[in-house]
């Protein structure tokens, strides 16, 4: 005789453990950004494609466990907040590790150099974003705490704290990354013309880490709010 | 009476049967919460289970007892006592099977739902459409239907109240050492005043109001001062709040998760047991009394037989479901367990005390919804609640198919 039980169906998995684990991933593929850079520094090729290796696999990593997590979300489900929120934030922490897989591949052309002029300037620059993941991963770290309150109350107000340090952290990038632009048209004469694209298109896709990181914050906030 | 005997045999035999399919089943529905939330173990639970709901059952189980073998069917309607006799035998072999066909496939069926419809299956085919008390049965219906809300409005605002006064408070961890106490002092006195007021007459134990309540009173102090020593010793774990800062307040319900536990299988005992041995205690009344108008005190031993029932269920099939359970549920905290058990035991209680043979699967599904409802359960699987429903709809004509079909037998067996 089989010994189901209909009480234990009733209760559907949680998808926020799985969301934690989605965005460690992508925190660790993003941090990964400032040795990357450290490797090019160094022109020590052989790291570098390693590094690149290992953020193209953690972005599939991640991947995969969103798309785990996609498949078992029925519309059957109830939880305290919206399906398509939750996976709209899902797709958010996604993106950020395809913005840090998009920065590797840029730096992991055969001829790649950075301008000794921006070299400083970018580095400050790449730790900023890696930290505003980090703050991100804090955040989606309080998920459980939002859970065990219902999305309400401290647990939300702290939260709603720390999204709006994680803003601040993104507006620092900006001010970073125009910084940078501004360097690079200080220097365009003495840099090859490739070599100015190939510094804008890598301030740029820099930039976008941080502000996938403060979308995800965005679109929790929207979470208590409702 | 000829046969008598057989049928006490007969009634006993299948009661059994029918009580052992609510503990090998129900029980571990009833209990699943502190058992899911990992408060307690599938041990401590079966040890409760087989505890408690002997208590609930005999101490409690009278008022429900009474309902399934007096009030459903019309005596006015009965021919001959031994058509009665029939009547009863068959709803209990019916519910009996279908309890263990359901439970083989792993349907959620109610064994309150089964009960009712078989007898009122018996009695529309043996008995004629005017024998059934439909005013009767349409109570116990509309009790199907408001008692899962009930439950899960007080499960609603149990959760949100424990929020107010516990979770989101800047010492969370002494509030709920404050407080938790409080919740299980109200538990107690509410299943004890319940259980005592004017419900003990079968033990030929009868207070007065107000001594009913003193000894209410002095019970849900003992369980809260219990309560209070059990989770004195919780301190905060700096390694685990680390990770999840509500982690000590938890550990703070575990232990109280006891409590409710043993309160949810009291309620269970009272209620659901009661649907196994209404039928046998009418078999043994109108056997005794040769008259089915005749009404007697329920004897004693019907009830002790129930409760044994259930705990032979228990031990050879029911902690196999418990485990189940246990492995499943892995998204449930002890502070929802207990505000989903402490909900649905009250709900089962004081509808077992006004006779109503409520579904204690039903209302304790409808205490997690109301704890869903406010925002404290990851996710609810709606599919199963619509399996529920869907169980609770088939199971009253099968019920209702099953038990006309064993009376016709019975009836050819014995006239």
């Amino acid at each position: 005789m089989p010994t189901s039980s209909p009480f234990a169906g009733l209760f559907g998995k949680s998808p926020f453990p799985a969301m934690q684990e989605q965005m460690r991933v992508v925190q660790q593929c993003a941090e990964l950004a400032i040795p990357l850079f450290e490797a090019l520094q160094r022109e020590d090729r052989e790291s570098l494609l390693a590094i690149k290796e290992r953020i193209f696999e953690l972005e599939h990593e991640a991947d995969t466990i969103k798309n785990e997590i996609r498949s078992r979300l029925p519309k059957s489900l109830f939880m305290p907040v919206d399906r398509r929120d939750l996976l709209d934030i899902l797709n958010a922490q996604d993106n950020i590790a395809d913005a840090v897989q998009d920065v590797a591949e840029l730096l992991a052309l055969p001829k790649m150099k950075l301008p000794a002029a921006l070299l400083d300037g970018l580095v400050a620059y790449v730790e900023t974003n890696v930290d505003a993941v980090k703050q991100c991963g804090d955040v989606i770290n309080e998920l459980d705490e939002l859970l065990e309150m219902g999305f309400r109350g401290r647990a939300a107000d702290r939260v709603e704290d720390m999204v709006a340090r994680l803003g601040e952290i993104e507006s620092e990038t900006d001010s970073q990354g125009e910084a940078l632009l501004e360097a690079l048209f200080d220097h365009e004469d003495e840099l090859k013309p490739l070599s100015v694209l190939l510094s804008y298109k890598l301030i740029e896709l820099i930039g976008g880490v941080a502000n996938y990181a403060e979308d995800v914050g965005d679109r929790l906030r929207l979470l208590i709010a409702r | 009476m000829e046969f008598a005997a057989v049928y006490i045999g007969l009634a006993i035999i299948f009661g059994l049967y029918m009580t052992w399919g609510v503990g090998a089943n129900d029980v571990a529905n009833a209990m699943g919460t502190s058992v899911g939330s990992g408060a307690i173990t599938v041990k401590k639970a079966i040890l409760i289970a087989a505890i408690f709901e002997f208590a609930g059952a005999v101490l409690a189980g009278g008022n429900v007892t009474s309902t399934i073998r007096k009030s459903i069917i019309d005596p006015a309607f009965v021919p001959s006592p031994e058509i009665l006799i029939y009547g009863m035998l068959s709803a209990l072999l019916a519910s009996g099977v279908w309890l263990m066909v359901a439970t083989h496939f792993g349907w959620p069926v109610s064994t309150t739902h089964t009960i009712v419809g078989s007898l009122v299956g018996f009695a529309t085919v043996g008995l004629g459409v005017e024998a059934v008390a439909w005013g009767e049965v349409g109570r116990i219906v509309a009790s199907w239907l408001v008692s899962p809300l009930i439950g899960g409005t007080i499960a609603f605002l149990m959760t949100m109240s424990l929020r107010r006064f516990i979770l989101d408070t800047d010492e969370p961890l002494a509030n709920a050492k404050r407080y938790g106490p409080v919740y299980i002092f109200f538990m107690g006195v509410l299943i004890a005043l319940v259980t005592l007021f004017k419900g003990l007459v079968h033990l030929d134990l009868e207070l007065s109001a107000w001594a009913s309540l003193g000894v209410a009173l002095v019970i849900g102090l003992l369980i809260a001062s219990v309560g209070k020593a059990l989770i004195a010793k919780v301190r905060v774990d700096p390694e685990a709040e680390r990770d999840f800062h509500y982690a000590s307040v938890e550990k703070v319900f575990a232990p109280l998760c006891v409590f409710t536990a043993c309160s949810m299988a009291f309620a269970h005992g009272s209620n659901d047991v009661a649907n196994g041995i209404g039928p046998l205690a009418a078999v043994v009344t109108i056997v005794r009394t040769q008259s089915v108008t005749q009404t007697s005190a329920l004897p004693i031993w019907i009830l002790l037989l129930g409760g044994a029932g259930i705990v032979v269920g228990l031990a050879t099939m029911g902690y196999r479901v418990m485990q189940t359970i246990g492995k499943r549920i892995t998204e449930l905290t002890p502070s929802r367990g207990f505000c989903a058990e402490l909900s649905a035991a009250a709900t089962v209680v004081v509808a077992s005390r006004l006779g109503l043979p409520v579904s204690t699967t039903h209302i304790i599904v409808g205490a997690v919804l109301g704890v869903g409802f406010a925002g404290g359960i990851a996710a609810i699987d709606l599919r199963v609640i619509a399996r529920i429903v869907a169980s609770w709809i088939i199971t009253l004509p099968i019920g209702a198919a099953l038990a006309a079909f064993f009376f016709f037998f019975f009836r050819g067996l014995f006239l």
